[in-house]
């Protein structure tokens, strides 16, 4: 909380909510990538056509994504109480419950937390959260290694690169990319290594191993808590989450304070809406859930950090809390005709897409991911792909109204509304003449940012008459 | 049946002849168009680039005009998916539930023109004749926000001589996108690029929509790139009877 007892937003300098450089501009650079537009364009559209054939074989789909809304909407109006409920619950089951109420403080937490134990190593889960706030760079800086276990978590990590997807975080690599990295990066690596993909997964299935019967410390991030239990849920494919949430002495779990569910029912829903949505799978192969520690059966030590990092502030905005209903399952990314040209860098957070789009600027606050709520076109596709129906649209509209503009534009908005309420007015800079000169020929030499028309687009022919000199002269 | 006519201000300025064409077709169809002068723009410019402040005076100002009539037509999908989406929402914001109240009422009133033709008049066949080879291109609010579904497609497909070749992914957005085409426009290039690719695949000379500004979008592609392919509007198809 800040002193004015406003929810504080994701602090500046640590973390991964902002990019060095606007939307558009990023843009620009991934567009002229050939090789990222046809990789992601590829990926995007074998899962957009996986999860449609698995999604269409649910008769009651439009249902379970309303159930999914409730529940979630249910959740933002009591979080506070569910959350109380969690740490009772996981602290009578044996593990500790600690608050974090921003990227410093988890990582704080973390690191110390992993000192205790005396290791110097964590093997890592699949996580948003812990990417969000950037433990990993928190960690080294402790002189802790993070090791990725997720297939292409440890490609980003060992390219040195970011994650551009929320599911799929090397979907802009393709597997030559993947083999130089491996042949450049893994420890120990068969320097005969090929292309092919079961000869890269067992390069990195042989590294993995020797790493997860080494190292007595795991970090997670989760899918879910259930309040009325304690238990928590990590869904993945490849079983590396599970060796690290099982084999490990030491597990710690962080994550947003979005993710709890009142009860153990709610998963029901869930574990139907997620793996369709996300990897076009019925069924996710691993669902891994714990509650607090089994005496001789797994970690000894469990510790959970809720982490707030602006999330309470996006709470307080009653359109804009739709925002945290998302359980991170990228259907928005993979339908989105704005993503699968860019990729996800473009967007600067380590949430790309249009969820990405409402929820950075939300998190850290407007100005800081002012071009966010820009980089959309509004076609509605994300919405219509929301498993819990994030009205994503409305949201992109609701965030631009808060959004800075600049003054010639809003200039310009003001000038446009106020003749657009004026029919003779209107009517008058209607005229084709007018229009024409400002117009000149054919657009060329337009000042910015009309000339990001004519960059590409010819203006239309500029009619002899406008429609109501027409309807006037019938 | 009486039938007011929101042309939109893009129509109204650049493509009469979209809304010529509505009218040319309703009064085919045997009703009498009204264009109250009053009228101008829904704000869907002002809404969707952040100006829900500036849009208010011509919420007020759509719900005035077309208080007073039974039906309302307009020659797009968008104007009306923000019409219906967004008008009630910009009043509740600012405080006006009695506008909100109002633009609610009028909004349930209009409709897109092929909901209107199938919904409202039950016609598929309007008599028309095109001899053309056509692609239609399903603007996203007409799909998305307004639901039109295949309404669009059925209307062409009764249409003499027009040979209706189906576009390849054709839900994908153009990249229009109003002032996302400036904000943004390389990515709005990049998706217009691909969006013409489809076009030209179907061999079409002509692209059809339900929106004068997706057609304006696609069509200006077409046109600096030389292709020969032209954009007509939905309405002027319909309205043709050579």
């Amino acid at each position: 909380m800040t002193f004015l007892g406003m929810p504080a937003r994701a602090p500046r300098g640590v973390g991964h909510l902002r990019g060095d450089q606007p939307f558009p501009a990023a843009a620009r650079e991934a567009l002229a990538n050939s090789q990222l537009r046809r990789n992601v364009g590829h990926a995007t559209t074998t899962i957009r056509g996986k999860s449609a054939a698995v999604i269409g074989e649910l008769p009651d789909w439009q249902q379970l994504r309303e159930a999914g809304s409730a529940i979630k909407a249910d959740v933002m109006a009591r979080l506070p109480e569910l959350l109380k409920q969690l740490e009772a619950r996981v602290t009578e089951a044996g593990g500790v419950v600690h608050w974090a109420a921003d990227a410093n403080e988890a990582n704080a937490i973390v690191t110390s937390l992993v000192r205790a134990t005396g290791s110097d190593r964590v093997i890592k889960v699949k996580s948003m959260a812990t990417q969000e706030i950037g433990l990993n760079e928190a960690l080294e800086a402790a002189g802790i290694a993070a090791v990725e276990t997720d297939l292409a978590e440890l490609i980003v990590q060992l390219g040195r690169d970011k994650p551009s997807h929320i599911l799929v975080p090397a979907i802009h690599r393709n597997r030559a990319e993947i083999r130089e990295i491996f042949l450049r990066a893994m420890p120990g690596v068969d320097p005969a290594l090929t292309d092919e993909p079961r000869v890269l997964a067992a390069a990195a299935r042989r590294y993995l191993r020797e790493t997860f019967l080494s190292t007595k410390v795991a970090v997670s991030g989760a899918n879910f808590a259930i309040a009325e239990t304690g238990t928590l849920a990590v869904v993945e494919s490849e079983g590396n989450g599970r060796m690290c949430l099982t084999l490990p002495d030491t597990l710690i779990t962080v994550m947003g304070i979005e993710k709890v569910l009142p009860t153990w029912q709610d998963l029901e829903v869930f574990l139907q809406l997620l793996p369709r949505s996300s990897t076009g799978e019925r069924m996710n192969p691993y669902t891994t859930m714990w509650t607090g520690v089994t005496p001789g059966d797994g970690p000894q030590e469990f510790h959970l950090v809720l982490l707030d990092n602006g999330r309470s502030a996006v709470l307080a905005d009653s359109v804009g809390r739709q925002a945290l209903h998302c359980i991170r399952c990228s259907a928005c990314l993979n339908v989105c005709p704005v993503y699968e040209r860019t990729g996800g860098h473009a967007y600067g957070s380590v949430y790309p897409g249009p969820i990405g789009a409402v929820l950075s600027p939300q998190l850290t606050g407007i100005e800081d991911n002012a071009s966010l709520p820009y980089a959309s076109s509004l076609c509605g596709a994300c919405f219509d792909a929301c498993p819990v129906k994030i009205n994503i649209p409305e949201l992109l509209v609701h965030l631009r109204n808060q959004a800075p503009h600049p003054a010639a534009e809003r200039a310009a908005m003001a000038a446009a509304a106020y003749t657009m309420d004026h029919p003779k007015l209107y009517a008058a800079a209607q005229r084709a003449a007018k229009l024409a000169r400002i117009a000149g020929r054919r657009g060329q030499g337009l000042p910015r940012p009309l000339s990001g028309w004519t960059a590409a687009r010819d203006l239309p022919e500029l009619p002899k008459e406008t429609f109501r000199q027409w309807w006037a002269k019938r | 049946m009486r039938v007011a006519l929101f042309a939109t201000c893009l129509a109204d300025t650049l493509f009469p002849q979209a809304a010529e064409a509505t009218v040319r077709l309703l009064e085919r169809l045997g009703h009498e168009v009204v264009f109250p002068m009053e009228q101008t723009c829904c704000g869907q410019m002002h809404v969707n680039t952040g100006y829900q402040r500036e849009a208010l005076p011509l919420v007020r100002r759509y719900a005035d005009v077309f208080a007073p009539y039974d039906v309302i037509v307009a020659p797009s999908g968008s104007c009306v998916g923000s019409i219906r989406h967004q008008h009630a929402m910009v009043a509740t914001a600012a405080g006006d539930t009695r506008l909100a109240a109002s633009a609610e009422e009028v909004a349930a009133r209009t409709y897109e023109l092929s909901e209107f033709l199938i919904d409202v008049l039950g016609v598929e066949d309007v008599g028309a004749c095109y001899p053309h080879q056509v692609t239609y291109h399903p603007t996203c609010h007409s799909l998305r926000m307004l639901r039109v579904g295949d309404r669009p497609l059925r209307l062409l497909r009764a249409v003499r001589g027009l040979e209706l070749i189906e576009l390849p992914h054709a839900q994908q957005c153009c990249g229009f996108g109003g002032t996302f085409a400036l904000k943004n426009a390389d990515t709005s290039a990049a998706m217009l690029a691909d969006k013409m690719t489809n076009v030209l695949a179907t061999g079409a000379q002509v692209c059809a929509a339900g929106d004068a500004s997706c057609l304006m979008h696609i069509g200006g592609g077409l046109s600096r790139l030389r292709t020969g392919v032209r954009t007509v509007h939905l309405a002027e198809i319909l309205a043709s009877t050579s």
